[in-house]
């Protein structure tokens, strides 16, 4: 029983970066760009947060430097990809190639690549002890908390219910018919991507912030490809991605508990690490054939 | 579009900012005049900074060589890219083909009692044989069931590095040591060296004899021609009676195949072990390589040249300026996407010269539109994923 629950508190804790992150990607590519900057956007959400953090003590001025670094990261790929029309696979990477050089470059200029500094990071709420033995899975992070009831709802209701959310569909199905609709095409593949930026940002500062309380290199692990691969096995809907990400959270947390556990030790743990990884590209493979693309994914629009 | 081949006419002069050469030269401009800031926040003055990082490698004997051997891998993985998104195939997982790459030379590297003639080719094939082992699954998800390439490539990247501590941590850990260093591959699997006094190796050689053999397999030979034809346009190509799946099958491989070269390179001539450090990004390296070369090979080898030079330049001015050397990555990163967008603005002033608002098919850049992709092709781009 505390086994079970004890697994799905961590599913939960390790599910948000995901969460943040997938669902700022399901708007891009509901606007029909494809962001690959994902992975270097969480990063230096990750670093940015941090580094505020540990020079000015508040934990809230990092997490709102996340978040303008992840808005300047998606318009940077909404420059390239919807004004200049550039090919998004190519500005994806580099975008993600230079957030991590210039977090890493900074890291070094802060802090000098030594030995890892620290700070204190946000607590895990406490529950109720009435709770009993269900404690620890109400006993999350703030950020967690906000993932699951403000952000996904939030986000599954933007997208399907509010106009903002049938404008982002509109201009990645048929832009051409959007713009015939008077919707401005360019505007709103801005906010999507600006809005995803700062999502991503901010589940990248949930490693610094809350889970970790330090930076380190690599600290993302290529969980911004991840986060891309949810988004195709749910196919672009909020819930699904969700789901997904729960899947991949509780498979990394299952690996986790497995290396404790007795006849499991003469596996390399690398190897453990590697299977939520594989578990996705399986998961694809079985639900991701032929799925249907936005309309206009990967196409740049201009008017003619 | 023709399938034939032919000899396209440079509309516009050398001299003019859009013609290849030009954009380059101004590309580079750009990326230096937007690095001055983290320079100048380094406490370097730029202009110093660009000295160290572009002339004074090339000042000495030594640090020319030193260029050519930082020139090896990213030769290789950006020919590797140029040929898959040449061929329409989204490969972004050449870091991961590299590694496994790498662990198959390390591992033939360990084996004892054969002459440096049989080993020696043995690893450069082993390698190969690793690298199109780890693209082999994304091409068949791709082909068969029409799973996008890019999520696959990509994930399989960490993978491919966890496999790497797995058996650095594990059975490969230095038994002298105890680092997690794979044990020193015998005398009889290092690839020699070409010059004295230089860590020029084998694998540059290698390196250049892929460049030339996959230029030449691109632009004068039938599979060369099928796999343009599918990059260019896969319903065009299935159209004109060519086996859409089983070219990009090949592409892929034979892209992987040459990432794992690269570290089987850096394996048996270089490093003479596996570390987890084998490879500081060279596969995503690769990317900017075939991006700037614009995915021809003469452009591929002129910008691994340039990047092996910044390579060595940013690990010289590091020292000498204390500037972090993560700066190259800043730079490298700063160039892809200045390329990328200079490659779009071409390509939207050539096209808003033929016909308002239709994306451009000018004759001068076809390599480099299907690099941009978002030709009206990717229509089909898309429909070639159907099985």
């Amino acid at each position: 029983m505390n086994f079970i629950v004890d697994l799905i508190a961590a599913t939960l804790r390790n599910a948000t970066p995901l969460v943040y992150g997938a669902v700022g990607e399901t708007y891009a590519e509901r606007s029909g760009v494809l962001n690959l900057g994902i992975e270097g956007t969480m990063y230096a959400g990750a670093f940015s947060g941090f580094a505020v953090a540990y020079t000015t003590g508040s934990l809230l001025l990092g997490l709102v430097a996340a978040i303008v670094v992840g808005l300047v990261a998606g318009s940077l790929m909404a420059f390239l990809t919807v004004t200049l029309g550039a090919n998004q696979h190519v500005s994806g990477i580099g975008l993600t190639i230079l957030l991590i050089g210039l977090s890493e470059f900074f890291n070094r200029l802060m802090f000098g690549g030594t030995e890892v500094q620290r700070i204190d990071p946000f607590p895990q709420l406490e529950a109720p002890t009435i709770l009993g033995s269900l404690a620890p899975l109400f006993s999350q992070y703030g950020l967690t908390w906000i993932a699951f009831l403000v952000v996904v709802p939030g986000a599954w209701w933007v997208l399907n219910r509010s106009s903002f959310g049938l404008e982002v569909r509109a201009v990645g199905e048929n832009p051409e018919a959007a713009d015939a609709a008077g919707i401005r095409v360019a505007q709103t593949r801005y906010l999507a991507l600006m809005l995803g930026g700062a999502l991503m940002a901010i589940g990248g500062a949930f490693f610094t912030l809350a889970l970790l309380g330090s930076f380190t290199l690599d600290i993302i692990a290529g969980r911004g490809w991840v986060a891309i691969a949810l988004v195709i096995f749910g196919r672009w809907r909020i819930m699904r991605v969700v789901g997904g990400a729960l899947l991949f959270a509780a498979v990394y947390s299952l690996q986790l508990r497995l290396r404790i556990l007795p006849g499991w030790g003469d596996v390399p743990f690398e190897l453990l690490l590697a299977l939520p990884y594989l578990v996705v590209i399986v998961a694809l493979a079985i639900s991701g054939r032929n799925v249907e693309y936005p309309g206009a994914y990967l196409k740049p629009y201009r008017r003619s | 579009m023709t399938l034939v081949r032919t000899r396209l006419p440079r509309p516009s002069s050398l001299a003019s900012p859009w013609s290849t050469p030009g954009l380059v030269v101004v590309a580079v401009l750009l990326t230096f005049l937007l690095t001055a800031g983290p320079i100048l926040m380094a406490g370097a003055n730029p202009i110093d900074a660009y000295v160290q990082f572009l002339i004074v490698p090339l000042t000495s004997r030594f640090s020319i060589l030193e260029v050519l051997v930082a020139s090896t891998p990213i030769l290789l993985t950006g020919t590797a890219v140029a040929l898959a998104f040449r061929g329409g195939y989204w490969n972004i997982g050449a870091e991961g083909q590299l590694l496994v790459g790498a662990i198959v030379a390390a591992a033939l590297g360990q084996v004892s009692g054969l002459p440096q003639v049989v080993q020696v080719p043995l690893i450069i094939l082993g390698g190969a044989l690793g690298g199109g082992l780890w693209a082999l699954g994304p091409a068949v998800l791709r082909v068969r069931f029409g799973i996008d390439e890019v999520v696959t490539t990509l994930l399989l990247n960490p993978v491919a590095l966890l496999l790497v501590d797995a058996l650095l941590h594990g059975p490969w850990r230095d038994p002298v040591s105890g680092f997690p260093e794979s044990p020193r591959i015998v005398d009889a699997a290092e690839f020699p060296q070409l010059l004295e006094r230089s860590r020029l190796h084998l694998g540059f050689l290698v390196a250049m004899v892929v460049v030339v053999a996959i230029g030449y397999v691109i632009s004068r030979t039938p599979a060369g021609l099928r796999l343009r034809a599918v990059g260019l346009s896969p319903n065009g190509a299935r159209f004109a009676g060519i086996d859409v799946s089983r070219t990009l099958l090949l592409t892929a491989l034979a892209s992987g195949a040459i990432a794992g070269i690269a570290g089987a390179g850096e394996v048996a001539g270089m490093q003479y072990r596996l570390t987890s450090g084998i490879s500081p990004g060279y596969g995503y390296t690769g990317i900017v390589v075939a991006t700037l070369g614009t995915l021809t090979m003469p452009g591929v080898t002129l910008a691994a040249l340039f990047l092996g030079d910044l390579a060595v330049g940013a690990s010289s001015a590091g020292r000498a300026l204390g500037i972090p050397s993560q700066l190259g990555a800043v730079v490298q990163g700063t160039l892809l996407l200045v390329t990328i967008g200079l490659l779009a603005v071409r390509r939207n002033r050539a096209a808003g010269a033929v016909r308002p608002g239709a994306v451009g098919q000018d004759a001068e850049s076809v390599a480099s539109d299907v690099v941009m992709g978002a030709t009206e092709d990717e229509d089909a781009a898309q429909d070639g994923r159907e099985p």
